[in-house]
């Protein structure tokens, strides 16, 4: 889990000031990920992760904080490797 | 009349950009061994009608930069070039850096060439560029300037914005920090208002121009968008933006159709040339802060396609779930229960 959020904060690193932003904190309430900013995150999180990220997973609720979006990914990543092929 | 733009067969594509080679192309001749080369009045005549109806040109030639530079200078011709190419390389990886810079997909893209080697490189590394050979140049252009439907202030003013989007590419490239820290720099004001009459042949633009961040990909006629503009069951807004460089001019547009009981959001588009400046939900946001001020319920109507995926990203963060749909229309709402927060590096004032 704590490799996932490595990674995404390495990946938002030169955009926002990661380093600032608490696991927990809400990424959205003062505006740091915009669309574009927000559709390269999804984009990096599908191929470095090996998961897809359906139109019905874009809530915010599952986006809302490095801790949330961890916990996201995690979740994928299961259901990636538990689905029979 | 309601299209949607995959109806347009791909070669009738809007063309944005016209990249012209300079020896035996712009002028006669060969910089390089005659320093007196003269431009043909016929080319330097269809370089000014594209720029006045908004399409841009820009340079593709191996040449010494510098002398080339000058040599425009001298024609009185450099300010009509954006992103020119002056360098050894092979034209279709210039071409490809042009469209990247001014982030237009290169369908939009025509090239002119006298050498039909060029042409031919160019067509086999990028086939969705018009590949012009410069004796058709001016009869082949002058038909897509006839074709512009209109020449609206914005489109005179596009070379001037892609001339201040470099200044700011510049500034950006000086600046040491993060990006959301450059967007503070740039003072920007966000500005949403009701469309007018005055404004129609721009929103209508909008709606032919932009694909990646349209909610539909539906265009409307201009009588059509008057007719919402001035209907009490209609809410037309489009949005403005300025920053310290410059005025990007109008980029945002909202068709909202205003139900008794649920407003439904019926066109988001928002122009790709903002795209990274981190306002392309700030229209969305004030459309949810009105609903839930007027005791409404909020939907929105989505048409996905290949191109638009980051406007479902604007729709989903801003808090919009699915909760239907219907043949290709997927129907989202939001639950107002919650109030999006501007980001702090933009100044939004609305005048609706």
């Amino acid at each position: 889990m704590h490799h996932i959020k490595g990674k995404i904060r390495e990946f938002l690193r030169p955009h926002i000031r990661e380093s600032e932003i608490k696991d927990d904190e809400d990424l959205f309430s003062n505006g740091h990920v915009h669309s574009l900013l927000a559709l390269s995150l999804i984009l990096f999180v599908e191929s470095e992760f090996k998961i897809d990220i359906p139109d019905e997973d874009l809530d915010m609720d599952k986006f809302r904080s490095f801790d949330a979006l961890a916990t996201f990914i995690q979740e994928k990543i299961a259901d990636e490797t538990a689905a029979p092929e | 009349m309601i299209l949607p733009n995959e109806i347009f067969n791909e070669r009738t594509s809007t063309l944005k950009c016209v990249v012209w080679d300079l020896d035996g192309t712009l002028w006669d001749g060969i910089l390089l061994e005659d320093a007196s080369v003269t431009v043909n009045p016929e080319i330097r005549e269809i370089i000014i009608q594209l720029d006045q109806c908004g399409i841009l040109n820009s340079i593709s030639s191996r040449n010494d930069e510098k002398l080339a530079l000058r040599k425009l200078e001298e024609l009185a011709l450099a300010e009509y070039f954006v992103c020119s190419q002056i360098n050894w390389n092979p034209k279709s990886d210039s071409i490809q850096q042009i469209a990247a810079n001014l982030n237009l997909s290169l369908n939009s893209f025509a090239f002119v060439d006298d050498q039909p080697f060029e042409l031919a490189e160019v067509t086999a590394a990028c086939p969705e560029v018009r590949c012009i050979p410069v004796r058709e140049a001016s009869s082949t252009l002058r038909r897509f300037v006839s074709k512009v439907e209109l020449t609206t202030e914005e489109a005179l003013r596009r070379r001037l914005q892609y001339q201040d989007e470099s200044k700011r590419e510049r500034a950006r490239g000086d600046f040491k920090g993060t990006n959301e820290d450059f967007l503070k720099t740039l003072r920007m004001e966000f500005t949403i208002s009701k469309a007018v009459a005055a404004d129609l042949d721009r929103a209508y633009e909008l709606t032919l121009r932009t694909n990646q961040l349209n909610s539909t990909g539906l265009t409307y006629a201009q009588d059509e968008l008057l007719n919402y503009s001035r209907s009490e069951e209609y809410l037309l807004l489009m949005a403005d933006l300025k920053d310290c460089f410059g005025d990007y001019g109008k980029i945002g547009l909202a068709l909202v159709a205003k139900g008794q009981e649920i407003w439904t959001i019926k066109l988001l588009l928002m122009s790709c040339r903002v795209i990274n400046r981190g306002v392309g939900s700030l229209l969305l946001h004030h459309i949810i802060t009105d609903a839930k001020h007027f005791g409404v319920r909020l939907q929105a109507e989505f048409l996905p396609n290949e191109r638009n995926r980051m406007m479902s990203v604007a729709f989903g963060l801003s808090g919009f779930k699915k909760v239907g749909s219907s043949k290709n229309i997927v129907t989202l709402e939001h639950l107002l229960d919650t109030a999006p927060t501007p980001p702090p590096y933009v100044k939004v004032t609305s005048m609706t």
